[in-house]
């Protein structure tokens, strides 16, 4: 079967404040998929995310969205994009957050509704967002995500600091969606994480180390687990 | 341009002072207490309260409008909220018209409770219609929200926004003619009084105060309001970049 792409990078480089971050990238990520982008701190995850989005300054080689230069207008409605931390406005509550992206997105109280019981916080939908927990703030913006059902989700880190049972529960979500036809961009620095992906790109330093599915990985390296192959990927790689 | 977002936009920073309910307050209440400690300071001179009050009037909205446009803007390019909204389909004019559209309605507020407790209560006397008077104040908010717009792209945290009250209102309050009339100000004192902008609202208040007609120059002093409010608004949009490092 041919599969869709989602994103095409050719050559992709990314300066911040005149330190190459992203050094040279060249990847697809396929359409109705859910690929995860894993790889250690510091390592390049949340820039290339913020160019994706359009939001990166210094970005060289190309990249396309959707079959659109990144960073296009015409993209703003069809991409989603979940920052690291969470951006949500303290002091309203979490269904007044919601309700102004909804409006901006042209999305009716339906929407907000829907997305509320996405990520489980229809209990604490009238609740000011400055009195709830990191976790329950972060997925008051994951819930901002999913409003308007964009085509391709980009989310930075969006399971950090939750119990297993949520985790466990929005990477399903994040499955459902993939299987609706929605593509999702999932960045964790987790290995654990990349099993419940489709799809993995290992990042390190700026560089793809690795492009597979999670099985194909523990294949390729022989390891019993994720950590594990990253760390032979990243051994052969330095001895190389 | 859609005046829907406009309007989502207003509401949700509506909503965020509603529950806020303390600076609100201060807000609205502040300038109508404060005109009221000057009656009582110039208690028996009725000219000096005039000369003086008048002034004060238009300096106020401007005042506020900085603070709270420098804060809330800072907050939106501090805490994420800004870039994930340029993400989105809305655009930089619909987000300073929805937070002109918020917090002009806030000023609104302030301008009628000063201007009728100064002309109600406490007697201040200024020969143009008391409406002009509040239309003034108005066009000042309108500056003081360019000027806190552009203040919150040069800091990067809530003290620094906040110093740059003293080191750039102040000192046009000390040059804008208040303290002393500006003709009387020499040489460089002069020159930098006839670049800043609170000088011509404190010109245009002066000629409420003194003239009941509309004049070529009461209009000028507007004209250079209005376009010192459009360049500072203006500059400040172009700080807004969806790019960043």
């Amino acid at each position: 079967m041919a599969q869709r792409v989602a994103i095409e990078a050719s050559d992709l480089h990314v300066s911040r404040d005149g330190i190459a971050v992203i050094r040279g990238l060249s990847f697809t990520v396929a359409a109705g998929r859910v690929t995860g982008l894993l790889g250690p701190s510091g390592c390049g995850k949340t820039t290339l995310m913020r160019a994706l989005v359009g939001v990166q300054r210094n970005v060289t080689g190309t990249l396309s969205v959707l079959g659109v230069e990144a960073g296009r207008a015409s993209l703003r409605r069809r991409v989603a994009y979940l920052t690291q931390a969470a951006s949500v406005y303290q002091d309203i509550t979490v269904r007044e957050n919601l309700a102004y992206l909804a409006a901006i997105l042209g999305v009716g109280p339906a929407g907000v509704e829907r997305a509320l019981a996405q990520v489980e916080l229809t209990p604490l939908a009238g609740r000011l967002v400055r009195r709830l927990s990191g976790g329950e703030r972060a997925r008051v913006s994951l819930a901002s995500a999913l409003l308007g059902a964009p085509e391709l989700l980009v989310l930075d880190e969006p399971t950090v600091g939750l119990d297993p049972l949520l985790r466990g529960q929005l990477w399903e979500l994040f499955g459902h969606l993939a299987a609706g036809g929605a593509t999702l961009l999932v960045s964790s620095h987790v290995m654990d994480e990349a099993r419940r992906c489709d799809d993995v790109m290992l990042l390190r330093e700026g560089e793809l180390i690795a492009r597979d599915t999670p099985a194909g990985l523990l294949a390729r390296t022989g390891a019993q687990d994720l950590d594990e192959a990253f760390l032979r990927l990243v051994r052969g790689q330095a001895s190389t | 341009m859609s005046a829907d977002r406009v309007r989502a936009t207003a509401r949700r920073v509506l909503r965020q002072l509603r529950h806020d309910p303390r600076t609100v307050a201060l807000v609205l209440m502040v300038p109508a207490v404060l005109m009221t400690l000057l009656r009582l300071v110039y208690e028996g001179r009725p000219e000096i309260f005039d000369a003086a009050g008048a002034p004060l009037l238009t300096i106020f909205p401007l005042m506020t409008m900085f603070l709270i446009t420098s804060v809330a803007l800072l907050r939106e390019r501090t805490t994420g909220t800004l870039e994930r909204l340029l993400t989105t389909p809305l655009r930089k004019l619909e987000l300073l018209l929805g937070y002109g559209l918020a917090f002009g309605t806030l000023a609104a507020g302030q301008v009628a409770i000063a201007v009728s407790v100064s002309f109600g209560l406490l007697g201040l006397h200024v020969a143009a219609s008391k409406l002009l008077v509040a239309l003034l104040c108005l066009l000042v908010a309108l500056l003081g929200m360019g000027l806190g717009l552009l203040a919150s792209a040069f800091a990067r945290t809530e003290f620094q926004v906040v110093q740059f009250f003293p080191a750039t209102i102040v000192p046009q309050l000390l040059l804008c003619g208040l303290l002393t009339p500006r003709q009387d100000m020499q040489g460089v004192l002069g020159a930098v009084s006839d670049l800043l902008p609170m000088s011509y609202a404190v010109d245009a208040m002066h000629h409420l105060a003194r003239e009941a007609t509309i004049s070529g120059a009461l209009l000028g002093d507007l004209a250079i309001v209005v376009a010192f409010a459009a360049l500072a608004i203006g500059l400040g949009a172009a700080t807004l970049q969806r790019r960043t490092e």
